[in-house]
């Protein structure tokens, strides 16, 4: 009985989403109050109907109701406790209740804090989410409803995929989608602004934190989703550009350069129509995400024609909202643009370069994704797309974006003297091509690759030019200066993850070693100065597999360093086999060893890597949503939030600005 | 596999010397260089039966078995690109991640310039028109 409440209130949370997509939208084209004023309380409603069918769902879980399919096909009486939570979106219908229930959590994150917008137009923001709800809970109810019965009911479940039993898997998607469906806020906001037909100078600060926030989780979970596949999925790679990760990468790339040119459009007024067209973009992309996953194009273009509903629900849903929204955009975004000049050496000649690039790279990891699906779909044989392409090309548009951009924070806005700009960062130049050569040489052992000290290089530039000002301020002793806004440092800390980011992946990439040794107990193997030895093999029982263990001690020069115990685990009910590395981390270099199969004897293949600085590229990432973190939360929203609204959207404003 | 007992492997033999197995860790070839092209390709053949992963990563038997082949045909002299020509004509070009440049694969080889020389262009003509505007006189605080 309590699962068929769940679905109840799906189709209650899908009425009212129904008039929070219709009667605001008309209200605020008519001006008729009484319907604009509906928007909140849909919103409100709404997301206490998600909220309460993804809590009883989460129920059935906890208390293993099998006679629910989804529960039956994704949990296990012997599961651990918390990943029958986690297991709530480990299959498909519930990974769509959680995207549901974030995209309902935003919408009443934006009905709370839109009380300083104009009434009229954030009930057109609340409304266009409302037709974005309509879409996936139509979707969910129509074809993949999670509460669907299984009569007679399982006696026990099919166990959640042993891949995805894992503490870093348990927060990825949440993460994620935090990120990909936050696109769906300034997604809103730049409709809102083309139904209204034109542009309030204070747009682009509303849209800001809401798109720093959407991307800070993104960044955040495209980390973690990294750290996961190197530590679970065996064999110590941590970005394979597979679709699935390309497919939360290209919104993030789009969702970066949104960043970039709101900064230009809330400053100065100009690249209004480009800022709309990448806010349409990335949630699109979010969008053609979610489709490339769920619709089951993934496993083969066959397996989508022969069951292909609910590839195709998406595939309409995507086209219906970005279709829409991009004619919308056509009518309405020629009249946008404003007059505004800037030189050749100005902040925004560098930001509308940073828009640039990121939007080709975006392009790249869109053609590469999809070009074997289409010419697949075409008739015209399979390729496979991966790595060397992806590698080759993408360092394209990257390696100008990361040389630039230590330039391009220092520039002025409107324009300045190239040498000015120029004169003021060689010192951080020099450094940084000196310490890059230092750092190439103490880390390399037979460099054959000419990117390897580029990388090395650039990524040092960035670090040291991002925190430049600060830097000569404390060197200067300039206290009388007005003191860094948080937003200023966080776009200081969220530079200097991209230049860590940068030297992990150089390094990381150009000195890795790696070896497979067949080991038996006592055997030694050497790898960059480290001695593995291995001690053997015991079986341990785990709560719900069994698993072998080997022994492996890590000395260096006799002495010791860790003891490592990596494993090759079965799970009981799945029967694949799994392997888990064991890892001994350090910022420095992370030792990883994984089990692989028994050789015969007492023996055991065994791989072993050595990869200097892994950690950066993590840390890197994390420092660049803690920036995202820090300009969210810059005093000028706040300040925006407490002023009342007092002109309409429409009218172009002039100087109202405060500082 | 006779074609093992052909590979230079007094050194490598001496290091396995405690542990010999019919399948497992393979023996290095003695050159570098050529250990290096193997290490190359197989880090770019797609495994056949597996999700998305290279036989280099894979620990299916298939991947091993075609780690195997590949080790035996260039330790009889085939190049990189001859090895990689034999698993296409057994697996179509599915089995490389790098695809080959061939009239189907025009487009997404040229995507990178084409992309990059419209992103320029772009650059060019905004900068252009945008400085002959007339810039804010009054640019607000940050």
């Amino acid at each position: 009985m309590i699962p068929e409440l769940g679905q109840f209130a799906l189709v209650l949370a899908l009425g009212l989403a129904l008039i929070q997509a219709s009667l605001p939208l008309i209200g605020a084209a008519q001006g008729r109050d009484e319907w604009i004023a509906l928007a909140r309380p849909m919103a409100a409603g709404q997301f206490v109907f998600v909220a309460a069918a993804f809590l009883i769902l989460t129920h059935a879980f906890t208390i293993d109701d099998f006679s629910v399919r989804y529960v039956a096909m994704h949990s296990n009486t012997a599961l651990p406790f918390a990943y029958k939570v986690a297991a709530v979106w480990g299959g498909h219908e519930g990974s769509l209740l959680l995207w549901m229930l974030i995209l309902a959590g935003w919408t009443l994150a934006v009905a709370a804090a839109s009380r300083s917008l104009p009434e009229a137009y954030a009930a057109r923001v609340i409304g266009v989410l409302g037709i974005v709800s309509v879409g996936i809970l139509s979707f969910m109810l129509l074809t993949s409803n999670p509460f669907d019965r299984l009569l007679p009911a399982a006696v026990d479940g099919n166990d959640l995929n042993p891949l995805l039993q894992d503490p870093a898997f348990a927060i990825h998607p949440p993460m994620l989608y935090l990120g990909y469906v936050g696109f769906s806020v300034p997604f809103a906001f730049a409709v809102a602004a083309l139904l209204t037909g034109s542009l309030d100078k204070r747009w682009a600060r509303w849209t800001r934190p809401w798109t720093l926030g959407a991307w800070l989780f993104q960044t955040l979970g495209i980390a973690l989703g990294s750290w996961w596949a190197y530590y679970e999925l065996g064999w110590g790679g941590w970005w394979f550009w597979d679709p699935v990760e390309n497919a939360s990468f290209m919104p993030w790339l789009a969702g970066t350069a949104l960043i970039h040119s709101l900064a230009v459009t809330d400053r100065r007024g100009i690249f209004k129509s480009w800022t709309i067209l990448l806010a349409i973009l990335a949630f699109s992309l979010s969008l053609l995400g979610t489709f490339i996953v769920r619709s089951g194009l993934l496993t083969s273009v066959h397996a989508f024609a022969s069951d292909p509903e609910r590839g195709l629900f998406i595939l309409m849903l995507l086209m219906l909202i970005t279709g829409g929204a991009l004619v919308l955009y056509a009518m309405r975004a020629g009249r946008m643009e404003a007059e505004g000049g800037f030189k050749l050496v100005s902040r925004e000649a560098f930001l509308l370069l940073n828009n640039i690039l990121l939007v080709v790279a975006t392009g790249l990891v869109l053609v590469g994704t999809l070009y074997p699906m289409v010419l697949d779909a075409a008739g015209y044989g399979t390729v496979s797309v991966g790595p060397p392409y992806f590698n080759t090309t993408f360092s394209i548009p990257m390696l100008p974006l990361v040389l630039l951009l230590g330039l391009g924070m220092h520039a002025s806005w409107l324009g300045m003297r190239g040498e000015t700009l120029v004169r003021k960062l060689v010192p951080a130049a020099i450094i940084a091509v000196l310490g890059g050569i230092v750092l190439t040489v103490v880390v390399s052992r037979g460099l054959d690759n000419v990117l390897t000290p580029i990388g090395i290089i650039a990524g040092l530039w960035v670090v040291i030019a991002s925190f430049w000002d600060p830097i000569m301020r404390l060197v200067r002793r300039e206290s009388r200066t007005v003191p860094l806004s948080r937003a200023q440092w966080g776009m200081i800390v969220a530079h200097a993850g991209v230049g860590l980011f940068v030297l992990g992946v150089t390094v990381t990439s150009a000195f890795t070693i790696e070896s497979d040794q067949a080991m038996a107990p006592g055997d030694s193997a050497s790898i960059a100065g480290f001695d593995f030895e291995f001690r053997g093999v015991r079986e341990v029982e785990g709560p719900n597999y069994d698993a072998y263990e080997a022994e492996v001690a890590v000395r260096r020069n006799g002495s010791p360093v860790t003891l490592l115990a990596p494993q090759k685990r079965v799970y009981r009910v799945q029967r694949n086999p799994m392997t888990e590395a064991a890892i001994d981390p350090a910022l420095r270099r992370d030792l990883f060893v994984a089990l692989g199969e028994p050789l015969g004897g007492n023996a055991w293949s065994v791989r072993i890597q050595y990869r200097p600085m892994l950690r950066f590229v993590w840390l890197g990432a994390l420092l660049m949503a803690l920036g995202g973190l820090l300009a969210a939360t810059d005093r000028r929203y706040r300040a925006e939030q407490r002023q009342a609204a007092e002109v309409t959207p429409g009218r172009l404003v002039g100087n109202t600005e405060t500082a | 596999m006779i074609s093992a007992l052909r590979l230079p492997i007094c050194i490598v033999a001496a290091l396995f010397a405690t542990t010999a197995f019919a399948i497992g860790p393979e023996e290095p070839f003695a050159d570098p260089v050529l250990e290096a092209e193997y290490q190359a390709l197989i880090h770019e053949v797609r495994c056949p039966m597996c999700q998305n992963q290279t036989i280099a990563d894979s620990t299916a038997p298939i991947a091993a078995d075609l780690r195997r082949e590949l080790r035996e045909l260039m330790g009889n002299g085939a190049s990189r690109d001859e090895a990689a020509r034999f698993l296409v004509e057994r697996y179509g070009d599915f089995v490389l991640y790098r695809p080959p440049f061939q009239p189907t694969t025009w487009a997404l080889w040229g995507a990178p310039i084409l992309l990059s020389a419209l992103g320029l262009l772009v650059f060019v003509r905004t900068v252009r028109a945008r400085s002959a505007q007339p810039l804010d006189e009054e640019l607000p605080p940050s």
